[in-house]
Parts: structure tokens; C-alpha cells; sequence
């Protein structure tokens, strides 16, 4: 989260802010982030940034597999999941990892 | 702070790095400089694709040369939004900075000729002693370095320099996993000529070092018997980015009751084409065939994938 944060805190700097209203986040399926522990993180980071008081939004990535089988993505929302149509596992992993700083609604 | 969890909240210790100079059984009266500097300044680009979906704004935009000044401001025209907001589009990675650093590695690390591994599981799983059984089993074949990752103490880096490896430790206080940069910095402390393998047994954690890419060529996970056949099932991110798994301990597989057919399907469940060795440290078996596949992978480093059947 700190990284989150103080990307989002150069960002609006850069931009000239003086306050930070929203931080959106874009958070894969299988990024391994827990909203929770991102949200709790942020309430003990903000206080005394110009990010004190902004909301998170959080916007989720589904998760993105490439069936080698059938030369096609399907869709999962976990890693455990196998091709719909061939039911053949796949860990080569096409979108769901992402973390990252979407945009800023600043003053 | 780890993404993760939030470990490593403000107060936290900072990070420690002890090379082996002071534990040398013999000393040295002169300095000596080690060769292997590397710079921090190289340039770099980052591209970053940018596109809306749903959104039915657009707002042009052009990048003038400086990369870092890419937000760009955008008027909405409906006056609804309010008075003095405005909002920046910025798309960037927050793990951008870890994944700069571990590819700065990963180019030193090709630059040199290592071979690198990550290696990662739960605390308890075996990782020090397997490590240290598998740098006296390489022997003369492999010479290998090792950097290990604790929240505190060194006990991890003395019970490894045992294989007569250079040893660097890392505490990180109270971060949960390594990341590239403590990895970069204690290269500085190692003397890496002449070595094939580098060796990092990561904090002993399932979940957040799997975010965090050192600039390793494989990751290794390891799964004890001790731990229960579903682990793998449990911690998926962890097992799916293995390049490889050792089930490791298996001279406790009987008193366990280990499943190990359960234990093989769920690891190919999660991680399809990890290659998977079964081995204990403590009475050496399995060990020879982890050992070759190591130097084949050195040796084949420049062809195919050995680690990937």
C-alpha cells in the first residue's frame, strides 16, 4: 500500500494538487491483494498526506487463462480452474496479476 | 509495506545486511576491492498502454519527451462534476519500481553467467537445510552463493555457511518477504567471481513474496510433508509462479501419513508444468536428481527451458 500511496501522492504533487479526493486502484482477480489489508494500510498511511480523507476504489481485473489445447482464454476467477470446453488446467496466467494506480480525483 | 499484508508499518526496522567479513577464519591485513559494482543509473523506458473500456469520454493526448510527465488532465464537459475536482489518468504498475530493480538484477545476473533461484515456502518447511545439503551435494560441480532472507537474526546464514558457501543475510525487521532492491544490495557484499548459482531462500511465507520478483531465472517452492497435502491448493498465487516444487522431508512421509498421489494432483492442479522433486535433505534421497537438474540448468541456460518439461 505504501507504494499505492506514495505513487499517488508524487502523482498529485506533479499535477499540482493540493488535495486528493479518490484513488483508484486496478486490482487483478489474482493479484494476491486482500481489500481489506489495503484498505486498513491506507487508513494508517494517509492521515497527514494530502491523500488524508480520500477514498479507495477499487476496480477488479478477472482473471485471464490461454488454453494451450484449444488456442483460446477463458475467463476464471481463481487458479485452479481449468478450460471450460477441454477441462485441460492451465497456469499460463494472460490478465488477473494487476496492481495498479488507475487515476486520481485531486483538487 | 508489503501490498500484501501490510507488513513493515511505520516504526519498522531497518532493513539489515551482514556479509560473511566478520566470521572469516582468516583475516586480511590489507583491503581488497571486490569487481563487481554495478551502476544504478542505466536509463530505462517503461511503455504503458493506455485504453478505456466502458468510459465514453476521450480526451487526446500526447506524451512530450519527458516519460515520468504522462498524466494528462482531461475537462468533463457535463458541469455536474464537482466545483474544483479534476482527475488524472495515471495506469502505472504500483509494483513498476520492484519489477525495474529485479530486471536491473536479472540483466547482472546474465551479465555474469549465474543462475538464480528464489527459493520459497512456509517457515519450517526445510528450506535452510535443504539448501545447505544441496550446495555440499553440487560439490565441485556447482559453486554457489547464498543470500537469505529472516525478519531477524542470523542463525539461518551460519547454519548455511556449514556448506562452505558464501553466505549473505538479509533481515528485513519486520517486511514479510525480499524484494529486488535488498537483493542488489547484498550483492555488494558478496564476492561473486566464479560462482554458477546464486541461491535466495526468501522470508518463510507462502503469500507475499509471490508478488514480488527478485530477478531470479526459477522459483522454487517447497512443500514438507509435514504440512498437509492441500497447501498447495491453499496458497495458489505461491505455488502457480513455481518453476519447480520439492516435497520436501519425505523421510517423515509414513509417520505423517502423507497422501502423496493427493499431494501430487493438487500440486499439478495449481502449477501444471512445474517439475516436481521429492527428496529429504536429511537422509539424502532424492538429492542427486535435484542436483543434476541444477547443473543442467546451468548448462543448458542459453537453450531451452530446464526447468519447464
Amino acid at each position: 500500500m505504501d507504494g499505492a500511496l506514495s505513487m499517488a501522492l508524487e502523482q498529485a504533487r506533479q499535477a499540482g494538487a493540493i488535495k486528493v479526493f479518490v484513488i483508484r486502484l486496478r486490482i487483478g482477480a489474482l493479484s494476491g491483494v486482500v481489500p481489506d489489508a489495503l484498505e486498513f494500510a491506507f487508513e494508517a498511511l494517509a492521515p497527514g498526506t494530502l491523500a488524508e480523507g480520500a477514498r479507495l476504489d477499487l476496480e477488479y481485473v478477472p482473471a485471464r487463462f490461454w488454453c494451450e489445447t484449444c488456442q483460446s482464454e477463458f475467463q476464471a476467477d481463481n487458479m485452479l480452474a481449468a478450460c471450460p470446453t477441454c477441462q485441460t488446467p492451465s497456469r499460463d496466467l494472460r490478465a488477473g496479476r494487476e496492481l495498479e494506480l488507475a487515476s486520481l480525483e485531486i483538487e | 509495506m508489503c501490498k500484501d499484508c501490510g507488513c513493515g508499518l511505520p516504526g519498522e526496522t531497518p532493513i539489515g545486511i551482514t556479509g560473511e567479513g566478520h566470521s572469516h577464519p582468516h583475516s586480511h591485513d590489507h583491503t581488497h576491492d571486490h569487481d563487481h559494482e554495478h551502476d544504478h543509473d542505466h536509463p530505462h523506458t517503461h511503455s504503458h498502454a493506455h485504453s478505456h473500456g466502458g468510459t465514453s469520454h476521450s480526451h487526446p493526448h500526447s506524451h512530450g519527451g519527458n516519460a515520468e510527465d504522462h498524466h494528462h488532465d482531461h475537462d468533463h464537459d457535463d458541469a455536474t462534476s464537482q466545483d474544483q475536482h479534476r482527475t488524472i489518468e495515471i495506469r502505472r504498475s504500483i509494483l513498476e519500481k520492484n519489477d525495474r530493480l529485479a530486471e536491473r538484477n536479472r540483466g547482472f545476473f546474465r551479465a555474469r553467467g549465474l543462475v538464480v533461484l528464489n527459493v520459497l515456502s512456509s517457515p519450517g518447511s526445510g528450506k535452510t537445510t535443504f539448501l545447505r545439503e544441496t550446495v555440499k551435494a553440487l560439490g565441485d560441480r556447482l559453486k554457489c552463493g547464498i543470500i537469505v532472507g529472516d525478519l531477524a537474526t542470523d542463525n539461518d546464514a551460519r547454519r548455511l555457511r556449514e556448506s562452505g558457501a558464501p553466505v549473505v543475510q538479509i533481515t528485513t525487521g519486520t517486511v514479510c518477504h525480499l524484494e529486488a532492491e535488498m537483493v542488489g544490495r547484498a550483492l555488494g557484499q558478496m564476492d561473486l567471481g566464479g560462482l554458477d548459482l546464486l541461491i535466495i531462500e526468501n522470508v518463510g511465507n507462502l503469500v507475499c513474496p509471490a508478488s514480488y520478483d527478485l530477478g531470479e531465472d526459477f522459483r522454487v517452492v517447497l512443500l514438507s510433508v509435514t504440512e498437509g497435502e492441500d497447501k498447495p491448493l491453499k496458497y495458489p498465487p505461491m505455488f502457480n509462479a513455481a518453476d519447480a516444487v520439492i516435497i520436501s522431508k519425505i523421510d517423515l512421509a509414513e509417520p505423517c501419513g502423507f497422501e502423496r498421489e493427493a499431494a501430487l494432483a493438487n500440486i499439478r492442479k495449481v502449477s501444471p508444468k512445474a517439475k516436481i522433486f521429492e527428496l529429504s535433505a536429511k537422509t539424502g534421497v532424492g538429492m542427486a536428481a535435484w542436483c543434476d537438474h541444477l547443473v543442467e540448468a546451468r548448462e543448458g541456460r542459453t537453450n531451452e527451458d530446464p526447468f519447464l518439461t
